[in-house]
């Protein structure tokens, strides 16, 4: 169960300001910057009007899909949202699928979902404040009566965090459940004597394959649902942020 | 012989599984929605795309209660508030 609970272990430690330290989920996050830019020079490079290479054609697809997405949900007149979206859809589903390649999933650190709802918030609040004004944005606590102030404030509040507690329940119930049931086939393979050790790494036989049918679902299926459900929510409620 | 420590991590342990009950009521209500969602679309064939989607939202929604119920045990499990007052 190492490496679940303890939360992301600490990288290195910055030496200034009496000690500032970086944990794995921001390394994670560096590397994915990096992975996501030279993936865009990539496959940007050498436009044509009409797409002769396969790569630009991928990535028509991808900016088509999300310019779509973000009409469909919040309308032909917020269409400047659609890179704000595409960076959260791009960094939240690589961000969970690195744990296909053994590091630990970025959002399965409650940090980084939270920073995300975060904005979320202040987008909701801003676009609040913009349409009804500050006066207006109080008031509208109080409304319909009086009386419903504290829910009022409670679902303000509890907006932010239910997006964020989501993908993290998500991701990381998808890691201690997978840690799980690698050690329970570790268990069975010791059982049925089909433990070995080469040199310092012991194979288990009974976890050749079967975590790979789980591993489909909570880390490729998870991932790209959660994310594309925390950039549709988003959408949802900066919208109706502004509309009422 | 029993000691306070051991007690308490028993507990909280029982806690945690207590608390994934709550993991019943989301599928019920999940199940639920996609159902009416297989029904709609096969009345609408036409409306899949925004069946889906919103179905989508409402399972994220719908979730929220077993998550929540979730973390509640992940804070039994490893960072346990009860052991430090004893």
């Amino acid at each position: 169960m190492d490496g679940i609970g303890q939360g992301a272990k600490v990288a290195f430690t910055l030496p200034i300001f009496g000690g500032i330290d970086i944990t794995e989920t921001i390394v994670i996050g560096w590397l994915i910057i990096v992975a996501v830019l030279l993936l865009c020079l990539f496959l940007t490079k050498g436009l044509s009007k009409v797409p002769t290479k396969k790569r630009q054609i991928v990535a028509e697809m991808f900016v088509g899909f999300v310019n779509n997405m973000v009409e469909t949900t919040m309308g032909k007149k917020w269409k400047h949202y659609a890179p704000y979206i595409a960076t959260l859809l791009v960094y939240a589903v690589l961000g969970a699928l690195v744990s296909l390649l053994g590091l630990r999933s970025m959002t399965a650190d409650f940090n980084v979902p939270l920073t995300w709802a975060l904005m979320t918030f202040i987008l909701i609040t801003f676009y609040k404040i913009k349409s009804g004004g500050v006066l207006g944005y109080f008031k509208g606590f109080a409304s319909p009566i009086f009386v419903m102030l504290p829910l009022n404030i409670l679902s303000e509040v509890a907006t932010p965090l239910s997006m964020a507690f989501r993908m993290f329940g998500n991701i990381s119930g998808g890691a201690v459940i997978t840690t799980l049931i690698y050690s329970a086939l570790a268990g069975v393979s010791r059982l049925i004597h089909l433990a070995f050790e080469f040199g310092g790494i012991g194979i288990n036989v009974a976890q050749l394959f079967i975590p790979a049918v789980l591993s489909i679902y909570f880390d490729l299926f998870s991932g790209c649902i959660q994310a594309y459900i925390f950039a549709t929510l988003t959408m949802v409620y900066v919208s109706s942020a502004d509309e009422g | 012989m029993l000691t306070e420590k051991a007690f308490v991590l028993g507990c909280s342990a029982i806690g945690a599984g207590l608390a994934m009950i709550a993991g019943i009521g989301p599928g019920i209500g999940e199940g639920y929605a996609v159902g009416k969602t297989i029904e709609s679309i096969a009345r609408q064939p036409e409306a899949k795309g925004d069946c889906t989607r919103t179905m989508f939202i409402g399972v994220a929604m719908a979730e929220s209660t077993g998550i929540y119920a979730f973390v509640v045990a992940l804070i039994l499990m490893f960072a346990n508030p009860f052991i430090g007052k004893l």
